[in-house]
């Protein structure tokens, strides 16, 4: 795949099509793959990267890249990847004009703490072998089974189908209503208000305000962040063992609710791996409930239900009347 | 926490009131003589809509027992549509205050007309001693904000 993608990007630089590429190359490690800008083909051919710890969404990458004057952007994206292009086409943050999009296959990323857990040390690679990821590493192979580390949205999918592209490499896929994204907010549903609380306490106490979740989300686009301002007496870092940054989270997902495509890259950047797409779900899922299924970035130009109104929507009260106390 | 402790206890309750119906609502019920404890903090807002759910945070942060939001019935909002906004939002925001673990009935939105001053004093009488009952918020305070 990764050949395919290095060739394809080669030739639409070659003849013109476009000025830059968009894509991924390798970070200190194997598994730190990052976005990255290529302007020649040397640089493609020595540094372009494509597999399975390729997980970065680089939709945001095109608001900053679309707002330069000069030629075409050709950027590769995963299905869920889309998703977020599309919302941000939406939001006029993205000038469709100035892309070019190749949809890319995409069977579910690794997972790298998972691999971790599973004993890999001193990884210098990853391949996909049927059910398996094999992760070669300093001291010979290790082979685990992708459901075992494969990263909880990957597992979840919601859609392998591209929402937006120029072409494609490889099949397009369907959307999956099964996937069962919702089962551990059902399950947290499912508690009591107190075990709800715990749980929360639990996870939100070890935020550390890096606010990676904030910078990497592709619906976080406002140019001035509310949660940049001094003068609220809370900007400051947080101790990593206190329950300070409730209100952060909260607002945080608010921000995003309606928009957000549920692409999970808050989860994957966190660095005290808080369950932080769950807060998200929560609301696509109240949304759906409440106001009819609605996805952000399924299709261009769609109204939020969070912008939008109907005469006999249901009141406030009705969240208190549902589930445990 | 035993009975004794609860009496002494007064809630501090913030009444987001929208300028056209609930506030004045308020008004009404204060010309009819109608009592109200003195503990609910009235905030005049030109639309119930004009309630970021921020401003809700950031009273249970500073220490607030509980938010009440009072806006025009709708279909009667000044500006038309506000109330039918601010009633979407309000929903999203309980339900994930509510998903956070955070006690039910601490927030509520109530639709109270500017002829209406027995229902505003009704609601504030019910949602204090509801509030009275739930105790003090501890589950949102933020300490850094503590005076």
């Amino acid at each position: 795949m990764q050949e395919v993608i290095k060739k394809r990007a080669i030739e639409l630089l070659s003849d013109g099509t476009v000025t830059r590429v968009l894509g991924w190359k390798k970070g200190e490690f194997a598994y730190d793959v990052t976005p990255a800008v290529f302007e020649t083909a040397e640089e493609i051919e020595r540094d372009f990267v494509y597999d399975d710890f390729t997980a970065a969404n680089v939709s945001k990458y095109l608001m900053k890249e679309t707002a330069k004057a000069e030629g075409k952007v050709l950027a590769f994206l995963k299905p869920c990847d889309t998703y977020s292009f599309n919302q941000l086409v939406t939001e006029h943050k993205i000038n469709r004009e100035k892309t070019y999009l190749i949809g890319i296959p995409c069977e579910g990323k690794a997972d790298v703490n998972k691999i971790k857990a599973a004993g890999a040390e001193g990884i210098v690679g990853i391949r996909a072998e049927g059910d398996n990821f094999v992760v070669e590493t300093l001291y010979g192979d290790v082979t685990a089974a992708k459901k075992d580390v494969m990263a909880e949205r990957c597992l979840s999918c919601k859609s392998k189908k591209h929402t937006a592209y120029d072409e494609l490499i490889g099949e397009d896929g369907e959307v999956i209503p099964d996937c069962g994204r919702f089962d551990l907010v059902e399950k947290l549903e499912g508690m009591t208000s107190a075990e709800r609380f715990e749980f929360w306490r639990g996870e939100l106490s070890r935020c550390i305000r890096c606010n990676a979740c904030r910078n990497v989300c592709p619906a976080c686009t406002c140019e001035q962040c509310v949660f940049d301002n001094p003068n609220s007496g809370i900007a400051q870092k947080a101790a990593a063992d206190t329950f300070e940054e409730k209100m952060f989270h909260i607002i945080r997902a608010y921000h995003v609710a309606g928009r957000c495509t549920d692409c999970g890259e808050c989860s994957r950047v966190c660095p005290e791996q808080i369950p932080l797409h769950l807060l998200n779900r929560k609301f696509i899922k109240d949304m759906n409930e409440l106001y009819g299924e609605y996805q952000a970035g399924e299709e261009e130009g769609v109204v939020s239900p969070l912008t939008s109104y109907t005469f006999d929507d249901c009141e406030p009260g009705v969240v208190h009347e549902r589930g445990a106390e | 926490m035993s009975v004794n402790e609860k009496k002494d206890f007064t809630p501090t309750i913030v009444a987001f009131c929208c300028n056209w119906c609930s506030y004045a609502g308020a008004d009404l019920s204060g010309t009819n003589r109608l009592q109200y404890p003195a503990n609910v903090k009235i905030i005049r807002v030109p639309c119930s809509c004009r309630v970021n759910p921020m401003f809700i945070l950031r009273a249970f942060q500073r220490g607030a027992d509980g938010v009440i939001i009072c806006g025009c019935h709708p279909g009667d909002c000044h500006y038309t549509t506000g109330n039918y906004y601010a009633r979407r939002r309000m929903t999203m925001l309980f339900s994930m205050l509510d998903f956070l673990g955070i006690e039910r009935n601490r927030t509520r939105l109530e639709w109270v007309s500017a002829a209406e001053g027995a229902k505003f004093a009704a609601t504030m009488n019910d949602f204090v001693s509801q509030i009275t009952e739930l105790g003090p918020n501890r589950r949102l305070e933020d300490l850094r904000c503590r005076k």
